[in-house]
């Protein structure tokens, strides 16, 4: 993965000294890191290592109780949810999170909403263009549903569909917000070989043909090392390794904490 | 022979023969179909965008009702405590998320239906403490006189609570099928979570239905205060909205219209033909009957999203 059509640029969004506990649980302790440019960053880590909990902070379901977040330029110490979307942040769930009653092409749409006109009261009185609005984001939708091969669930209802599945239509519905930072929180769980190099697949793609900057959190090693540019190592709420995947596979803290004292892991890399 | 005679010939002969009567009772029960209608409506608005089944929905409708007699009492214009009440229930869809939605946000949907019964009785309480208890005339000066149209008696009033109904009905359909916020809307109702990370404002969504719905409440209060008097009991005709509900299913508008509109004809229509055989008052009960057949053969309603659930 050296040779990327997209150059890796400055930093979008730098996490400094975030510190997070829930009661007297430390989920977070003094973490930095950035995330530049149309780079595919990787967040591993043991389980109960911060890894989700970082994403909640970046996009704002978690509060931070010190530390700012960086983005675009911008400090602040807190994101609300919503406004990290508007700014062009989406995300993807561990426990897929999807409208279930609702169909793939629905889904996918809600991921436009705030694409479409601002003030809907105006959209309610003028029918034509605001149809005309509706077919546009429509066609961005098919497009997607297109790139993320699952024309044939249009209509299914997600609720019925496989696992999966309902992961890839989550991504499509992340793609729709045209997003400038895609969060991923372990895309590939629970799915077998074919579905992983998939997934694998899109990710690439998204990076490459729109430039997205990606973080993802992942388990599966051989994926990791495989498609990320950079990793950034947490265990207990703290990072202790940040780097390419060969530094932070050579990296003796690495070894110990998280991949054990098995030192065969190089060759676990390489397999895939 | 006798009985079944009594119970499906003989109504049927009674329709038949004198129409102008019949006609009058279909007409009677349309328009207390279009009453339901007006209450069912905000429970469907609220169930929609929080899949949570609002308990508190009826005592909105005394407590709106209550506010606008209320201010008239003390003296406001029609128009002007019109205004105040409109307020009065944005005020409170605001205090609703402030106090207990926010706080409530990703839990059990049990949770909340609990927390609703809870605010029923807030409210209830808060009416009365603020306007009194006695039972209130509301007068806001809709015409009341009868007339007849082609031999059939119908009342201005009833005419104009239809009328009313039908607007409310047109300006939330627009609104809800025509507007990105319907999509939001069933997003937000589907999962909290998503919904925020796709950048839908919860907090907003919630205050604007729950402000819309308190709006859906004044009008129904107003035609019931209208018509029976501002009183306790006008929180339960809530439990009439519940057969509605059932019938048109918990998340469809046209549902509710459609639901109210069976509810309404079928209980006139069964009292006054099929009553006498059962001793008269099934008025109160038929409603419920219906709604029980109808869980049995369609329980997500005649317009209701079908469940679906992947084992």
């Amino acid at each position: 993965m050296t040779q990327r059509a997209r150059q890796i640029g400055d930093a979008l969004l730098k996490v400094e000294g975030v510190h997070l506990s829930f009661g007297g649980v430390k989920a977070l302790s003094d973490v930095s890191f950035e995330i530049r440019e149309h780079e595919i960053l990787a967040i591993i880590g043991p389980n109960g290592a911060g890894k989700s909990s970082m994403l909640n902070v970046i996009n704002g379901f978690y509060h931070p109780q010190e530390g700012t977040i960086t983005y675009k330029g911008e400090t602040r110490k807190r994101m609300k949810p919503h406004a990290a979307a508007k700014t062009g942040i989406a995300r993807t769930f561990q426990n897929i999170a999807l409208f279930r009653g609702m169909s793939t092409l629905d889904n996918i749409m809600t991921g436009r909403l705030l694409k479409m006109r601002r003030n809907f009261l105006w959209q309610a009185l003028y029918w034509g263009p605001a149809k005309n609005e509706e077919m546009a984001h429509r066609a961005s939708v098919e497009r997607i549903i297109d790139f993320l091969e699952i024309q044939s669930i249009r209509r299914t209802p997600v609720g019925r569909l496989p696992y999966g599945l309902q992961k890839r239509v989550e991504l499509g519905r992340a793609l729709a917000a045209e997003p400038d930072l895609l969060l991923l929180d372990e895309p590939m769980a629970g799915m077998n070989v074919e579905e992983k190099e998939d997934m694998c697949r899109f990710v690439l793609d998204v990076n490459d043909e729109f430039g997205t900057t990606i973080a993802l959190i992942e388990h599966d090693m051989s994926v990791v090392m495989d498609i990320s540019d950079r990793v950034v190592v947490l265990d207990y709420g703290r990072k202790i390794a940040d780097g390419t995947p060969d530094q932070v596979r050579a990296d003796r803290v690495v070894i110990d904490a998280y991949l054990g004292v098995s030192h065969d892991q190089s060759e676990t890399a390489e397999q895939a | 022979m006798e009985i079944l005679n009594a119970f499906f010939v003989a109504p049927f002969v009674d329709m038949g023969s004198d129409y102008i009567f019949f006609a009058e009772v279909v007409i009677a029960g349309v328009l207390t179909g279009v009453m339901y209608s007006l209450v069912a409506l905000g429970f469907v608005l609220i169930f929609k965008a929080s899949g949570v089944f609002n308990f508190s929905q009826g005592v909105m409708v005394l407590f709106a009702a209550l506010t606008l007699v209320g201010l008239m009492e003390h003296g406001a214009p029609v128009w002007l405590a019109l205004i105040g009440t409109v307020l009065v229930m944005i005020a409170l869809a605001f205090a609703v998320e402030w106090v207990m939605l926010r706080r409530l946000v990703n839990q059990e949907e049990i949770v909340l239906f609990m927390s609703t019964i809870g605010l029923s009785f807030v409210l209830q309480g808060l009416g009365e403490m603020v306007w009194g208890s006695n039972v209130k005339a509301l007068d806001i000066g809709i015409p009341s006189e009868p007339f007849e149209v082609g031999g059939i008696l119908l009342n201005e009033f009833d005419l104009f609570a239809a009328a009313s109904g039908a607007v409310l009905v047109g300006v939330l359909a627009v609104f809800f099928h025509y507007t990105r916020i319907g999509r939001a809307l069933r997003a937000v109702a589907d999962d909290h979570q998503a919904a925020l990370s796709v950048g839908i404002p919860l907090r907003t969504i919630w205050i604007i239905v729950w402000s819309v719905a308190g709006m859906v409440g004044l009008v129904a209060g107003i035609m019931w205060g209208a018509k029976s008097g501002v009183q306790f009991s006008l929180s339960l005709i809530a439990l009439k909205a519940l057969p509605v509900l059932i019938l048109g299913g918990f998340t469809s508008v046209p549902g509710a219209i459609v639901g109210g509109l069976i509810i309404g004809v079928g209980e006139k229509i069964a009292e006054i033909y099929w009553g006498p055989l059962f001793g008269g008052a099934i008025e109160n009960w038929f409603a419920y009957v219906l709604a029980l057949v109808f869980l049995l053969f369609r329980p997500q309603g005649l317009f209701g999203e079908k469940i679906i659930e992947r084992v």
